[in-house]
């Protein structure tokens, strides 16, 4: 499936005190794929969606997104221009109300300020409004989990699994066009992850989302990703379709020799 | 906890001594530890002469006066403390008995104790240098003008049958002790605001009735105090369950229609504001004027800490800023301005100048640390006072002499004529010189209605959502779009103006204006307001500021209750330490931040109540903390 | 995590703008200041900035000069205390000001009690040796009932928390000093001729006490270095500091070494609460409030969780505060510059954390408490 490039990074790299974390990484993302980014523990696979979004400067390498550098800007610039992330380990706003945590994140994709909100205006209503129908819209993407009498409760709430779908949520309310998951089934039971997995797919084909994504469990690596990219040591060591990859000596060096699951099957 | 044998190995000697037994059971080291701090509490207390100083205001005449009471309360809450049993998952609450009793009067005891050993030290030594209230004042009041011995035994005695009167409240039926609770609250509360109701009831001609209720040099009369008792423990038996019923049905119309509660509640609240200040006499309306300025500033700062989570020990530079500002363009006696302003005028350039503050002292602090930029805040509150102290600006802010002859908000409308038609419209005059407490008052009820509206329409607001992802964790909030430093800087602004609006009002109201009014202490008491109304809360920030400043007394300014003018800042300091160990959300907290700070606990108990889902599949209502 | 430079917005171009005024300003006045003292008063420039100029003479310098070090020290003693508590629990505890007024307020206690004994006029050394010993156990004392009641059970809380709790317990001790000890001035005993004679050639005098401050100081900032650079506890302290948790897993009882580090820090700022005794003569019940904060300001100069930064950040808030207005207000015209004192102090603290923010030695933090 390729549309046109979307994201196009080339030769990243960043060091942390002496540490390369990220060493002369390559990668790209083409509209409408969905690619997943796997490798063992420290590959710098969360620095490199960190990087992404702006939260850490590269050393040197660039970012490009359609286009335009995206080197130097703030998160929340970056955010705006279009990419989105979650966190690996689930960082709601926990005090706020489960609407309001996408609603909030919708703050770069409308523009009433202050003067609107005191004054009461129509278009601060209107305002409002779509932004609490479009937060339940997302919200309504999980099911009948994540909406009803559940939209005033406080996030803090929530089970495990639904913090992390409401971390997705979150992300997808800010309306991007790529979305950065990091680790979304991690700490799910086998039932939830598979149900994840096809809302994966349903978030690119229904939703229209690019979706990259870091994850350690093969088998939604497997049932989900168009490209598989393997990093190790920061840098990259294979590429290609799960089969490729999944058979490539290289890669499975790096695991320690450690089979890879679902192959067997 | 052992299990204290009591002599007896046969199991049959058991069975008897069992509520004895049962009786010791106790966590000796837990009660001596009560124990001893309430010695200590209660001979600080003491040599503070807090119990000295309040004694002047009597509760009961002549039983129970305030002074009294500054040592009594101890010993009951220490006691009452020491039964406190922390129910986790899994542990049974075990039954309160006779073991609550020997906890509270042990622990009064051995606080007595120490409270005997000082009665008696006072007697035979002399420490009075360095403690200065090392005196016989003191130790006449300790023994109520009797005998050492009076003393020790008056102590031992009432400590201990205090302490024991608070496991006693552990182990009556709740109703109980809620009745206790009430009478307690109704009698000192009554005592209390003696002044408030005097004040009103020249207005009301209750003169009657208070006189009844009341002794003439102060305190309730003892027939009073017990019709009261028995007024509240009725409310409490009778009227609580209706009370219940009529806040759950306030409660779900609220959630049903909210619009018509809304609008319901501002026109009681706005019609009782109006109409109050009427009946109120001179000396309530000056001491509402107070109370009011600090709700004004309490909602700003609200914005700033308890929205955003900036901690802005400064804020006192902006009510300075508005202070200024008003005193030199008003003021015929401002030295480089010569131009006066009348005051709905000038108040424009105030918020101009106050968002320019805001701006000037917020943008080097946007990024810093939550610490540094509490301190380099407090830092820019104090160069600029100092800076409007100095010579060097005293040319237009007159230095440590301040300014004078600042002309009251006066307002008015009307007299003109409308060319043509010929008709004038009437000439409406308010003077308020600031010589009119109660039109002063309806200035500062003005800006009050302004904050709060302010505050309200913010909290929901896209721009109070980001605030708040900002407080709860600002990388995320970036993340997910927020310009952090456009939305700390817009909290800055907002805050800064309804400070200055306070500033301004101030300084009309005293018509001088003084830096020593704009210490770092004052900003320190909004934030005490803030912090122990419930960060976030607009009616628990309200609140706070009606008691805090209200009864206790402001920074400069006497509460109701004046005789804790010299230890109120004492009790502030307490109360903040206090605030953050016991329950960092306040009294009337936000139920947001509650959860965020209890997180464990709530986590658990909602997950016990079913609160939280446990997902169909397994039973993974696998709660992780964020 | 944050590296990057941006230099585009309206609010940096601010703070550039504000970096670049501040240093122009400080540069400006410096040379003005040069101008006037070596060009003579009669100039365009000075004529134009400050009138009433005069010549500093040498004598004026150097006291402005000694003083601004002996104050510099105390501040850099009281620093201490800050910079190890927030090196090792990460935050600013606000009530280390009040723990140096406790030191101070006690050996004035002592002094007197002494005094009246007629110890203090007869064996001085042995007098000041005890008051310096009772000073300092008290503010031990204070600084780890401190940690004990207010702070530990905050442990974990979100960084805000124990700075409110902080200011409570400062606003309570305060209080509980003038309630108890009565509001108002106290006043240390008179001290004896021999310390308040000048000593040194005659281009250098600097008074007895000054110099036993400095000295004393020193000494303390002596042990200090040789506690937590060769001793086992300096050793946990410096581990808990860089990462709690590892240090636990390591054998190192935390909880110890934190009490451990608040009672080091109380001690020297009960030193230095003596010392100020020494130096004025006279402590209030807010004696500890201005000084607590500018010797956080100095604790932040130097580098937050570097003791050395922290005593070379007390310097030179000391020397700045006492310079200054001299050297730098004054040439600029600014009448009274000597009110403006203060101020100056937090005037360092704002420009060096626009210019520097991890101050003069870096910060020494562990990973989480960094930003």
């Amino acid at each position: 499936m390729s549309g046109e490039r979307l994201l196009d990074i080339k030769s990243l790299s960043v060091q942390f005190g002496g540490l390369n974390a990220l060493n002369d990484l390559d990668f790209h993302v083409d509209k409408g794929e969905i690619v997943s980014v796997i490798g063992p523990n420290g590959a710098g696979k969360t620095t490199f969606f960190n990087m992404i979004s702006g939260m850490v400067r590269p050393t040197s390498g660039d970012i490009v997104y359609r286009g335009e550098s995206l080197l130097g800007l703030d998160p929340n610039q970056v955010t705006a221009r279009g990419i989105a992330r979650t966190f690996q380990n689930v960082r709601l706003f926990a005090n706020m109300t489960i609407l309001e945590n996408v609603m909030v994140a919708q703050h770069c994709r409308t523009k009433v300020g202050v003067f609107g909100s005191l004054l009461n205006t129509p278009s601060f209503r209107r305002e409002e409004e779509e932004i609490r129908e479009y937060g339940k819209k997302v919200l309504g993407f999980f099911g009948s989990r994540l909406v009803g009498y559940r939209l005033e409760q406080t996030a803090s709430v929530l089970s495990y699994a639904n913090r992390r779908r409401l971390e997705i949520a979150r992300a997808m309310a800010t309306k991007p066009e790529i979305l950065l998951l990091d680790e979304p089934v991690a700490g799910m039971n086998p039932k939830e992850t598979e149900e994840l997995t096809g809302l994966i797919g349903k978030l690119r084909s229904e939703w229209g989302f690019t979706i990259v994504m870091i994850e350690h469990d093969m088998k939604v690596v497997r049932d989900v990703s168009d490209r598989v990219v393997v990093l190790d040591h920061g840098e990259t060591i294979a590429q290609g379709s799960y089969d490729k990859v999944s058979s490539d000596a290289g890669v499975i060096e790096a695991y320690l020799g450690r089979p890879i699951e679902g192959n067997a099957s | 906890m052992s299990d204290t044998a009591m002599g007896g190995t046969a199991v049959s000697d058991t069975a008897e001594f069992a509520p004895a037994r049962a009786a010791l059971d106790q966590d000796w080291r837990k009660v001596v530890k009560h124990g001893l701090v309430l010695g200590l509490a209660l001979v600080f207390i003491s040599l503070t002469g807090m119990p000295e100083g309040l004694n002047s205001r009597v509760i009961i005449e002549p039983w129970l006066s305030m002074g009294y009471l500054s040592l009594m309360w101890l010993p009951f809450a220490i006691g009452f403390a020491v039964t406190h049993e922390q129910v986790l998952e899994g542990m049974v609450q075990h039954k309160r008995g006779a073991r609550e009793l020997v906890a509270g009067a042990v622990v009064g005891l051995i606080g007595g104790l120490c409270l005997s050993l000082l009665v008696y030290l006072l007697d035979t030594r002399d420490l009075s240098d360095p403690l200065v209230n090392w005196n016989q004042p003191l130790l006449d009041f300790l023994t109520r003008d009797g005998s050492v011995a009076d003393g020790v035994v008056l102590w031992l005695v009432a400590s201990t049958t205090l302490g024991l009167f608070a496991g006693l409240m552990r182990i009556v039926p709740t109703l109980a002790s809620r009745i206790v609770r009430a009478v307690l609250l109704t009698v000192v509360g009554a005592a209390a605001v003696e002044a408030l109701i005097n004040d009103l009831s020249e207005e009301f001609k209750l003169e009657g009735v208070v006189e009844w209720l009341y002794h003439p040099r102060g305190g309730l009369e003892p027939a009073g105090a017990i019709a009261l008792a028995i007024v509240a423990a009725v409310f409490v038996l009778w009227l609580g369950r209706q009370l219940k019923k009529g806040s759950a049905v306030y409660y779900s119309a609220r959630e049903t229609q909210p619009h018509a509660v809304n609008a319901v509640s501002v026109l009681v609240v706005g019609t009782a504001a109006i109409v109050l200040p009427i009946f109120l006499g001179r000396l309530t309306n000056d001491l509402l004027v107070n109370v009011g300025l600090f709700v004004l500033l309490a909602l700003g700062l609200n914005i700033v800490v308890g929205l955003a989570g900036i901690l802005d020990l400064g804020y006192v530079a902006f009510y300075a800023v508005g202070g200024y500002t008003i005193a030199i363009l008003t003021s015929p006696t401002s030295p480089w301005i010569s131009p006066t302003l009348p005051f709905w005028l000038a108040i424009f350039i105030v918020v101009g100048m106050a968002t320019l503050a805001g701006l000037f002292i917020g943008a080097p602090v946007i990024r810093m640390r939550g610490d540094y930029l509490a301190i380099v805040t407090l830092g820019f509150g104090e160069i600029i006072r100092l800076t409007v102290r100095s010579d060097w600006a005293s040319g237009l802010t007159g230095g440590a002499q301040g300014m004078l002859s600042i002309p009251g908000p006066d307002v008015n409308i009307g007299g003109w004529t409308l060319p043509g038609i010929g008709w004038t419209f009437p000439k409406l005059e308010i003077d308020l010189m600031g010589t009119n407490p109660q039109h002063i008052l309806y200035v500062v009820m003005f800006f009050v209605a302004v904050a709060i509206y302010v505050s309200w329409r913010l909290e929901n607001s896209r721009i109070g959502r980001a605030w708040m992802a900002v407080r709860e964790d600002e990388s995320v909030a970036e993340a997910m779009g927020i310009n952090t430093v456009t939305a700390k800087l817009q909290a800055f602004v907002v805050g800064a103006i309804l400070a200055s609006f306070a500033g301004a009002v101030f300084a009309a109201k005293v018509g001088t204006i003084f830096e020593s009014s704009f210490k770092i202490l004052v900003s320190i008491v909004i934030l005490v307001i803030v912090i122990v109304g419930g960060m976030g809360r607009i009616t628990g920030v309200i609140a706070g500021a009606f008691v805090l400043v209200g009864i206790l007394g402001g920074p400069n300014q006497p509460g109701l209750m004046a005789e804790f003018s010299e230890y109120k800042l004492l009790i502030y300091g307490a109360l903040l330490v206090w605030m953050m160990l016991k329950r960092p959300e306040g009294l009337i907290p936000n139920v947001r931040r509650s959860r965020e700070l209890h997180q464990d606990e709530f986590l658990q108990d909602a997950w016990l109540r079913g609160e939280v889902d446990r997902d169909e599949a397994e039973g993974s209502g696998e709660v992780a903390p964020a | 995590m944050r590296q990057r430079v941006r230099p585009r917005t309206t609010v940096d171009r601010f703070l550039t703008f504000l970096r670049i005024l501040l240093t122009g300003l400080v540069v400006f006045g410096l040379f003005a200041f040069l101008v006037q003292q070596f060009v003579g008063p009669d100039n365009p420039l000075t004529r134009a900035l400050n009138e009433d100029a005069n010549r500093l003479d040498w004598d004026a310098f150097r006291g402005l000069v000694v003083s601004g070090l002996s104050q510099g020290s105390m501040y850099g003693l009281i620093a201490l205390g800050y910079s190890m508590v927030y090196g090792v629990l990460g935050f600013i505890n606000f009530a280390h000001g009040e723990v140096f007024m406790v030191g101070a307020m006690t050996g004035l206690i002592t002094s007197n009690k002494l005094f009246e004994a007629g110890v203090w006029d007869d064996a001085f050394i042995v007098a000041i040796l005890v008051a310096v010993l009772v000073s300092v156990i008290c503010a031990t004392l204070t600084a780890v009932v401190m940690e004990r009641i207010a702070y530990r059970p905050l442990r974990g809380a979100p960084r805000l928390i124990p700075l409110i709790t902080s200011i409570g317990v400062s606003f309570f001790i305060q209080n509980t000093s003038s309630l108890l000890l009565g509001p108002g001035a106290k006043r240390y005993p008179v001290l004896p001729q021999w310390l308040k004679d000048e000593y040194g050639p005659t281009w250098l005098r600097i008074g007895g006490q000054k110099i036993l401050v400095v000295v004393i100081a020193a000494v303390a900032m002596g042990a200090l270095w040789y506690l937590v650079e060769r001793t086992k506890t300096g050793k946990a302290m410096r581990a808990v500091a860089e990462d709690k948790e590892i240090a636990s897993l390591m054998g190192i009882d935390v909880d110890r070494t934190i009490v451990t580090t608040f009672a080091i820090g109380g001690a020297m700022a009960g030193i230095a609460g003596i010392l100020w005794g020494i130096l004025f003569g006279s402590v209030t019940e807010f004696t500890g409030f201005l000084p607590g904060i500018k010797a956080f300001s100095a604790a932040v100069v130097g580098g937050i969780g570097h003791l050395g930064g922290a005593m070379a950040g007390g310097l030179t808030l000391g020397g700045s505060e006492s310079l200054a207005p001299q050297l730098i207000l004054e040439p600029l015209g600014v009448t009274g510059h000597t009110q403006l004192k203060d101020a100056v102090a937090f005037l360092v603290l704002i420009y060096v954390l626009l210019v520097r923010p991890t101050g003069l030695f870096g910060e020494r933090l562990s990973a989480e408490d960094r930003a």
